[in-house]
C-alpha cells in the first residue's frame, strides 16, 4: 500500500511540477465555461441545473484526459526509468494503480475547480444539489474509465503523441458506440444482442442516465468495470512491453 | 557458505537472437565480480535478468534464498541496482529522487533520514541536492544512479557500467566506494575497461555472443597472456644483432624482437625470465639502460578471448 502511495505522490509532483499542469487547468476551465455558457446556453435555458456543464465533460474530456494520460508510461519507457520502476519492489499491479490514482486526483481537483458554476446556479435559483453532486461523482467515475484507457495505451509505445492520438480514437469509439454511425456497421449482419452490446457500450448513455438524476447502480458498474478491464489490459501491456 | 547469488543455465532470445546463451554463474558475500564482454555480448541483458526486469527464456537465478520468478518482490528488495546509463526522472532534484526511492522502499521516519544521507555523503552529491536531475552532468547523473542503487544498503549490488561518464578522479571515488562495500557485499559490475578488473574486481568472467568464455581472477586472467613475463631491455650498444642472438640461445627465452632502440623479449609461457636474462647480461658485460617485466595487457587478452574463442580452448587445455 504505501508502495502505491509513494508513487502517486511521484506522480503528482511531476504533474504540478511542471506549468503544463497549470496550463491543462486553466484550458479545462475555460473551455469549461465556454460550453457551460456559450453553446449550452446556461442562462437562456431558464433553468436552474448544470446540465450544459455535465453534457460538455464527455467531449472535454475525450481530447483532455487523453492528455493527461499520454506520458504516464510513454514516458517511463522513453527515458528508460520503466527499468528503474520495475525493479524495485513493487508489482506491476501496484504501479498501475499508483499513477492511476495520481492521474484520478488531479482530474478531481480539476473538477472541483467548476464550484463557481455550482455556486452560480445556487444563487440564481433552487437546483437539485443531490443530481449536481451525483453528477459531479458520475463525471469522475468517467474520468477513470477515460484515464485507464489512456494510460493503457501510453504503456504501448515511447512516442506521446502516438499514445495521446490513440487514446483519443478508443475514447471517441467509446463515446460514439452508441450512435447511428457506429451501429449501422453491425446492424446489417451481426445478431441484434450483439449490436444491443455495443450499443450498451456507450459512454454517452450511461453518463447522461446519471446526470438526468437516474441514480442507477448498473451505470456505477459499468464505468467501474470498464475502468479495471483498461487497468488490467494496462498491466498486461506493462508487462509485455517494458523491455521493447 | 552457501553463494548469495546463483545462476543457473540462463538462457534469453528474442526471436532468433540468443542474447545469453545457457549462463552460469554463482557469486559469493565479499566477492566483487567484474562482467567483461564486447558491446552486445548480453552483459546489460543477464543482469536485466538477475534483478528481474526481464523474464529468462530458461533457466533459474536465485538471490539470497529467493527464486526471480516466484518470489520476484523479495528478490528486488534485497538488490540494489543500477541500470545501464543510470536512468532517474529528470524532473525531480536528487533529493526528491532518494526520497522516492527510500519511499518505494518501504523506509520511513529516522531510519529512511539516515539512509538517504548516507548515500548522498557516500556519492558526494549535497551540491547538487536541489538542482533538476535534468541539469546535471553526465558524472553527476551517474552518482545520482548509484546513490540510489546503495540506499537501502542492499545484499547484492548489481550495476551496469557504474563508472562510464566519470572522470578519473571520479573512478577512482566510485571503485573506492565499491571496495569500501565489497566486504559485506556481493557485486556485480559490467565494464569493458579492463583496468577495473584489477582495480575493484576479485573475479572476472567474459562473456561474447551470450556464452561465458572465461571465469577466474584477474591474475588467473593475466596468466592467459601470450605475454606474460615478457621483458623489456635497452642496450648502449650499436649493433644489437650478437646480443639478439645470443639472447636467443636462453632456454627460457621464447623469442626476440627488436622494436627501436629495444629489444622485447617473451617467455616461455609461466616462466619468469627476467634473472636468465639480467644474468646474461652480466656476463657478456654489456651496458643496460633499461631492463624490466613489460606489464601484461589485458586488452590483448580480452580480444584473444572474444575474438577468438577456440583458440583460448587451446591455450588453456
Amino acid at each position: 500500500m504505501s508502495h502505491i502511495l509513494a508513487i502517486t505522490k511521484r506522480e503528482l509532483n511531476s504533474y504540478f511540477g511542471t506549468p503544463v499542469a497549470y496550463v491543462f487547468l486553466v484550458v479545462f476551465l475555460v473551455l469549461c465555461g465556454v460550453f457551460t455558457f456559450y453553446i449550452g446556453g446556461l442562462y437562456e435555458r431558464g433553468q436552474a441545473d448544470l446540465r450544459p456543464f455535465f453534457d460538455s465533460l464527455p467531449w472535454l474530456f475525450l481530447f483532455l484526459i487523453p492528455a493527461l494520460a499520454m506520458r504516464l508510461w510513454s514516458e517511463e519507457r522513453k527515458s528508460g526509468t520503466i527499468e528503474l520502476l520495475m525493479t524495485l519492489p513493487v508489482s506491476v499491479q501496484a504501479a498501475v494503480l499508483g499513477k492511476f490514482t495520481a492521474a484520478l486526483l488531479f482530474t478531481a481537483t480539476a473538477l472541483a475547480l467548476t464550484f463557481p458554476l455550482w455556486i452560480t446556479v445556487n444563487y440564481l435559483g433552487e437546483p437539485d444539489n443531490t443530481v449536481i453532486l451525483g453528477s459531479y461523482i458520475g463525471s469522475l467515475l468517467m474520468a477513470g474509465a477515460y484515464l485507464a484507457i489512456g494510460s493503457s495505451l501510453s504503456a504501448l509505445t515511447k512516442n506521446q503523441v502516438i499514445a495521446f492520438i490513440l487514446a483519443v480514437v478508443v475514447c471517441f469509439l467509446f463515446i460514439f458506440s452508441g450512435f447511428p454511425m457506429v451501429l449501422d456497421l453491425f446492424q446489417g449482419w451481426a445478431p441484434q444482442f450483439i449490436v444491443n452490446a455495443i450499443a450498451s457500450l456507450s459512454f454517452l448513455t450511461h453518463f447522461q442516465n446519471i446526470t438526468k438524476g437516474v441514480m442507477d447502480l448498473r451505470d456505477i458498474i459499468y464505468f467501474i468495470s470498464i475502468t479495471a478491464f483498461w487497468l488490467y489490459l494496462n498491466v498486461v501491456i506493462v508487462e509485455m512491453k517494458k523491455a521493447d | 557458505m552457501s553463494a548469495i547469488v546463483e545462476v543457473n543455465n540462463l538462457s534469453k532470445s528474442f526471436g532468433a537472437f540468443v542474447a545469453v546463451d545457457q549462463l552460469s554463474l554463482s557469486l559469493q558475500r565479499g566477492e566483487v565480480l567484474g562482467f567483461l564482454g564486447p558491446n552486445g555480448a548480453g552483459k546489460s541483458t543477464a543482469m536485466k535478468m538477475i534483478t528481474g526486469f526481464l523474464p529468462p527464456t530458461s533457466g533459474q537465478v536465485n538471490v539470497c534464498g529467493h527464486d526471480i520468478e516466484k518470489s520476484p518482490i523479495q528478490v528486488k528488495s534485497v538488490i540494489g541496482y543500477l541500470p545501464e546509463g543510470a536512468p532517474a526522472y529528470g524532473d525531480m532534484t536528487p533529493q526528491s529522487f532518494l526520497n522516492f526511492v527510500a519511499e518505494v522502499r518501504g523506509l520511513t521516519g529516522k531510519e529512511k533520514q539516515q539512509r538517504i544521507e548516507a548515500a548522498i555523503e557516500k556519492t558526494h552529491l549535497n551540491s547538487v541536492l536541489h538542482k533538476s536531475i535534468d541539469t546535471l552532468s553526465k558524472g553527476f547523473k551517474r552518482r545520482v544512479g548509484l546513490a540510489q542503487a546503495i540506499l537501502h544498503d542492499p545484499e547484492v549490488l548489481i550495476l551496469d557500467e557504474p563508472t562510464d561518464g566519470l572522470d578519473p578522479n571520479q573512478k577512482h571515488e566510485v571503485r573506492e566506494l565499491l571496495k569500501a562495500m565489497a566486504k559485506d557485499k556481493a557485486i556485480i559490475i559490467s565494464t569493458h575497461i579492463l583496468e577495473e578488473v584489477g582495480a575493484v574486481c576479485t573475479r572476472a568472467i567474459i562473456i561474447a555472443q551470450g556464452k561465458k568464455l572465461f571465469d577466474g581472477t584477474a591474475q588467473e586472467l593475466e596468466e592467459l597472456s601470450p605475454d606474460r613475463n615478457s621483458v623489456s631491455l635497452s642496450l648502449c650498444l650499436d649493433d644489437l644483432k650478437p646480443a639478439i642472438s645470443a639472447l636467443k640461445l636462453v632456454k627460457s627465452v621464447r623469442s626476440v624482437e627488436q622494436r627501436g632502440e629495444s629489444l622485447s623479449i617473451q617467455a616461455n609461457s609461466g616462466t619468469s625470465i627476467i634473472n636468465d636474462v639480467a644474468l646474461l647480461c652480466q656476463e657478456k658485460q654489456w651496458p643496460v639502460k633499461v631492463l624490466k617485466v613489460e606489464p601484461v595487457q589485458l586488452e590483448r587478452v580480452f580480444r584473444q578471448i572474444t575474438t577468438n574463442p577456440e583458440k583460448l580452448r587451446e591455450v588453456r587445455t
